[in-house]
């Protein structure tokens, strides 16, 4: 399932209300009792005074084999890479980096907050592959929010479209299509973030 | 041995740079710095009110200093004020407080001297039981919370999806640390302690591929700066815990100087 919707429609802060990390104002969030999730977030800073390495970051809330590891990292093509440190990585390794984080425990719902953001379009295409391959392959839900709204569409097997506060269907298609334009635009200009 | 003012310098000294440097290192990386002044600025406010109700020096620092990181926790979250701004206040404003209750004993012989500088040279048999007992405790809680610490350093979110409870980790780490400062401005001073914190956690930085290996050095970095401190004080007739922070400092500029160099030339 796919989130979209425009800048400050509340995306994230929907997703984090899903996943129990804000209190809720209104409504209610249903979760299965055993239900074990696995989160990617949306842009992760590591400060430059904390080393930590590829292997250790896997294990951060957690302690998982090194045959666990191994398979986690397999999952997302990051098994050559040795045991760098994780700053040294770039943007599209920490976010596979990540998702490998997120899988390690099995999880029976992936949540992905755009995960492709500040990637360059090989890195952004070799997530968006990977997150169908694991999909299948681990037999788990998928969460997660995008800004193409073409992809989720070709994608998602269903998407939820969140509408800013000002109720005006205006607004709405072209605050989405202004969004998109953005991130190709973004993905244009092959960031590489380190 | 432990007759010798010197050795029992030393011990206690060991003792407390085996905790200081793992508990740096969170200040370091959660930049905690400013924190730390705050706490060991109350500290002249908890000095105040052991003598006002005659109890020791020690318990009433950690009591005040726990007080001010729970009123810290409840600040950030009730209060708009940046927290520069509320540990500032904290910080001052205990600081001030103390200094006028001291005004009221005017017939109280205080070291304040030794209060703001430290005198590890007047450790006695009994601060070093507490230093090595309290330090081995404090070693322990931190052990317990080390996961879900470093695991709120990355990421808060990360921590609290994986049911870790990250807030409380931040709680007991606040008061960890009062504990770590009131033992430590015996033997450093007020305004020293957070030198002794962040200076050998700096140090290893350099070093460290993991969190725990720079733990490890910093510790290691902290008695080299105690031991050569102690030594240079004893030799050049230097005030003891300047002395250290002294020593702390130009291992962590030499250890710079080498690789900025070989840093610089792998780019």
């Amino acid at each position: 399932m796919c989130v979209i919707g425009a800048n400050g429609a509340g995306k994230t802060t929907c997703v984090k209300a899903v996943l129990g990390l804000i209190e809720l104002t209104e409504g209610t969030v249903k979760r299965a009792r055993s239900q074990r999730i696995g989160y990617v977030p949306q842009r992760l800073t590591l400060g430059h005074t904390l080393p930590l390495t590829l292997r250790r970051l896997m294990t951060l809330t957690g302690r998982y084999s090194a045959e666990k590891v191994d398979a986690a990292l397999a999952a997302v093509g990051l098994e050559r890479l040795g045991n760098p440190q994780v700053a040294t990585l770039s943007g599209g390794e920490f976010q596979r980096l990540l998702l490998a984080r997120a899988l390690i425990h099995r999880p029976d719902l992936l949540v992905l907050d755009e995960p492709a953001q500040g990637v360059d379009m090989a890195g952004a295409e070799l997530l968006d592959e990977l997150v169908d391959e694991i999909r299948q392959s681990f037999g788990c839900g998928v969460l997660m929010i995008s800004h193409d709204v073409k992809d989720a569409e070709a994608k998602a097997d269903s998407f939820v479209v969140l509408v800013p506060h000002e109720h005006d269907p205006g607004y709405v298609t072209e605050g989405a299509a202004s969004a998109a334009d953005r991130h190709r635009d973004h993905r244009g200009h092959g960031h590489s973030a380190s | 041995m432990f007759d010798d003012f010197l050795v029992r310098a030393l011990l206690a000294g060991i003792g407390l740079a085996l905790v200081t440097g793992p508990a740096g290192c969170f200040i370091v990386w959660r930049r905690l710095a400013y924190f730390g002044e705050t706490i060991s600025h109350s500290a002249l406010l908890g000095v105040a009110l052991a003598i006002l109700f005659d109890f020791d020096l020690t318990i009433g620092i950690f009591a005040v200093a726990s007080a001010v990181v729970l009123a810290m926790f409840y600040l950030e979250r009730r209060d708009t004020l940046p927290t520069d701004t509320l540990l500032g206040l904290l910080a001052h404003g205990g600081l001030a407080v103390g200094l006028v209750t001291l005004s009221f004993f005017p017939n109280m012989r205080m070291d304040l001297q030794a209060l703001l500088f430290g005198d590890i040279l007047a450790v006695s048999r009994t601060d070093l039981a507490l230093i090595w007992i309290g330090g081995a405790l404090a070693l322990g809680v931190l052990c317990l919370i080390w996961r879900p610490l470093l695991a709120a350093t990355v990421s808060p979110d990360l921590a609290k999806v994986a049911g870790m409870n990250p807030e409380r980790a931040r709680l007991i780490f606040g008061i960890f640390l009062a504990g770590v400062i009131a033992a430590a401005i015996k033997v450093v001073g007020v305004l020293l302690i957070v030198a002794l914190l962040i200076i050998p956690a700096a140090t290893a930085r350099r070093f460290a591929s993991s969190p725990e290996r720079m733990a490890v050095g910093a510790a290691v970095a902290g008695i080299v700066a105690v031991a050569g401190g102690l030594l240079a004080s004893a030799n050049f007739d230097t005030p003891s815990g300047p002395s250290i922070v002294v020593v702390a400092l130009a291992l962590f500029v030499v250890t710079r100087i080498r690789f900025f160099r070989s840093t610089e030339s792998e780019r």
